[in-house]
């Protein structure tokens, strides 16, 4: 049985504008010990799946529909009050901005203790002993004198630290970590992300990163879902992405990921136009407006919506063009372009 | 921490002696500027009838011919230190707190505030009490039904209490429940906690809704703004994924965080309504010390005047000292400061 399963998950927010598909049509499956790397632009939804996936989505206003089956329960159809109760212990989320995550009144240490005593019946001395061996397990130094300290009293670094034991303190199943290392300075993020690998070989939890940054995926991930405008246009594992990518928007990513193996002189390759609105979504393929190679479709692009079709191996694109035109544009004019730099 | 409550102190004390330099430049050397003489400020310690010379020897005894530092140090010296009178028939002792004797009564000053002050301190304490738990609980069940009916019906409500005087809310509530209904006081009775507490409270419900009503409002519309903002914050969406109980999301990580502004606020208002809730108090018929400071400025008592002033500045200084300290402990950023 696969551990966690989406099938067709949708959110829309009701607005005064319109109805707002943040999420529209969603599936993936991910193990226990395995890492899905979920990457898009601002808006894309990416967040919003994952504050789905805890129930965390704005209350009562939010339309929830499809199926999110976590260790056999489904969890859209399950109560609010039972959620909660999975919420922390079974599964468990790191944010991105730490600062701003943890309240500002209470000690780091109380924070850990309130998230383990919720779910653990035990004194505060037990909980305390607790949050102190989740410090020092992240790396705190001196965790037996930072468990008072107060997050303001913490490096950038450190207070991510702090909320990954935070996150990690009842040892959850699955973990997702948002953007969980864009606040910080590029040498901490280095430092983050390794000792995320770590601890998810450790703990054996299922673990999803959302970002927009391919390199922090690309360190990580076993599979790499890319969302645009609400649904996934390509999904499959990290070489498959990396190696073989299929869609346009996935070569655009690609292209506008800075290396510092590329000469100086060479410009990165941003993707030309914005995210689209999710209100109004682009007629046909969402990405048509932005697409470079929308002319090959024989104008399918802005009339019908391209199904999410396997391309080989569990290789998942959602595009009009053919297998074999993608992988021509890939091999011929994408791929040289990216390494001859 | 403890250089922060000692700077905290030496400001308060300064802040104290500034009031106390304003006040008596405003009763002493602003008049003298105008063209008073020393006779004439003499001559409201006695009758309309006495002599010149009379006058002139008691301007001399009350040493309204010194310099104004000297006067303004004997003056402070009677608040800290005390101060003697020689009335001529022998010294009189007048122990400190001395603000001097009232022009009317000839008791002293500071006696006499002493005997409003319970009625003061009840009214402002128990309306205290009301409207901060009235007022933070409407508020919050607002912000968390924002939009709703009764989200509006409150801010309504709130709105009015705003806006409507207290002696119309007062003599509104007077005529219905007091002389309507007759369930609550007449006004115009105190009875002290100590003797009869039932009674103390018989008599005070109606003057503390009155009041509360005026400042629940205000806090009810504060809480709101205050929890619409923090409930929106990162750290109550990491309160919820931890898995807490809305409950303690909302109080323990919501409220907790709205409250620090109305911890400011509440010190300002308490202190100033412990100098006197002027006018429920003169609404009430309840003989406070904002009663006391509308008589004494009727009647032109120049020493009840200035003691009155003193007081009610070293409550709003006082109360926000303790809201100062107290803030470095809700918050706990602000101990560097």
């Amino acid at each position: 049985m696969t551990f966690l399963e989406l099938k067709d998950l949708r959110i829309h927010f009701p607005s005064d504008d319109g109805l707002v598909k943040s999420v529209d049509g969603l599936s993936f499956r991910l193990e226990r010990g395995k890492t899905l790397g979920i990457v898009g632009e601002s808006g894309s939804g990416k967040s919003v799946t994952s504050l789905g996936i805890l129930g965390l989505h704005k209350g009562g206003r939010a339309k929830i529909s499809g199926e999110i089956w976590l260790d056999g329960e489904e969890l859209v159809s399950a109560s609010a009050e039972h959620v909660r109760t999975l919420r922390g212990k079974k599964m468990a989320m790191i944010f991105q901005d730490p600062l701003s995550a943890m309240h500002p009144f209470y000690t780091v240490g109380a924070q850990i203790m309130e998230a383990y005593r919720i779910h653990h019946d035990v004194s505060k001395k037990v909980a305390r002993k607790h949050a102190i061996e989740m410090l020092d397990r992240v790396g705190i130094p001196q965790p037996d004198r930072r468990v008072d300290s107060h997050p303001h009293e913490f490096s950038g670094g450190m207070r991510q630290r702090a909320m990954i034991a935070m996150a990690l303190s009842c040892d959850p199943e699955l973990l997702i970590a948002d953007e969980p290392t864009t606040a910080l300075d590029v040498t901490v993020q280095a430092q983050i992300l390794d000792l995320m690998r770590d601890l998810q070989r450790d703990f054996n939890a299922a673990l999803i990163i959302i970002t927009h940054d391919l390199g922090v995926v690309a360190e990580l991930s076993d599979d790499i879902l890319v969302m645009y405008a609400g649904k996934a246009i390509e999904y499959g594992t990290a070489e498959d992405i990396f190696e073989r990518p299929e869609h346009p928007y996935t070569w655009g990513l690609l292209g506008s990921m800075p290396r510092l193996d590329r000469e100086r002189t060479e410009r990165l390759l941003p993707i030309k136009g914005s995210p689209p609105s999710l209100i109004n979504v682009p007629s046909g393929c969402a990405f048509h407006p932005r697409c470079v190679y929308a002319d090959r479709t024989g104008g399918r692009s802005t009339s019908d919506v391209p199904e999410l079709l396997e391309s080989e191996g569990g290789h998942l694109v959602r595009c009009h063009l053919s297998r074999d035109v993608r992988r021509a544009v890939w091999e011929n004019e994408i791929k040289p372009n990216l390494e001859a730099s | 921490m403890v250089t922060y409550i000692i700077r905290r102190i030496i400001g308060a004390v300064l802040m104290l002696a500034v009031v106390s330099m304003v006040t008596f430049a405003i009763f002493f050397v602003v008049p003298r500027a105008a063209g008073a003489t020393a006779d004439d400020f003499a001559a409201r310690y006695v009758g309309k009838s006495a002599t010149e010379e009379t006058v002139g020897n008691l301007a001399d005894r009350l040493g309204f011919n010194d310099p104004v530092v000297v006067q303004y140090g004997r003056w402070v010296k009677g608040i800290v230190a005390g101060a003697e009178y020689d009335t001529g028939a022998g010294v009189e002792n007048c122990p400190a707190p001395c603000f001097g004797y009232s022009f009317i009564s000839h008791q002293p000053v500071w006696n006499d505030l002493l005997d409003r002050l319970p009625v003061t301190v009840s009214l402002a304490s128990g309306a205290a009490v009301i409207w901060v738990l009235a007022g933070v609980a409407t508020g919050v069940l607002s912000a968390l039904r924002k939009g709703s009916v009764f989200d509006r019906a409150a801010m309504g409500i709130a709105l009015a209490g705003v806006s409507l005087p207290v002696f119309f809310t007062g003599i509104v509530s007077l005529v219905i429940f007091s002389y309507g209904m007759g369930i609550t006081a007449p006004g115009g009775s105190f009875t002290p906690i100590t003797e009869n507490p039932a009674e103390w409270a018989y008599n005070m419900i109606l003057p503390w809704i009155t009041l509360a009503f005026l400042y629940a409002a205000g806090y009810a519309r504060l809480t709101r703004a205050g929890m619409l903002e923090t409930m929106g914050e990162d750290y109550i969406r990491t309160a919820r994924a931890k898995g807490l109980p809305e409950r303690t999301v909302i109080t323990k990580h919501g409220l907790r965080a709205a409250l620090t502004p109305i911890v400011t606020i509440f010190g300002l208002d308490f202190g100033l309504l412990l100098g006197g809730a002027v006018l429920t108090e003169s609404t009430f018929s309840l003989n406070g010390v904002g009663k006391f400071a509308i008589t004494a400025i009727l009647k032109n008592d120049l020493p009840q005047i200035m003691g009155v002033t003193m007081l009610t500045a070293f409550f709003v200084v006082a109360a926000n000292l303790i809201v100062d300290l107290l803030y470095a402990v809700v918050d706990p950023r602000v101990r560097l400061a």
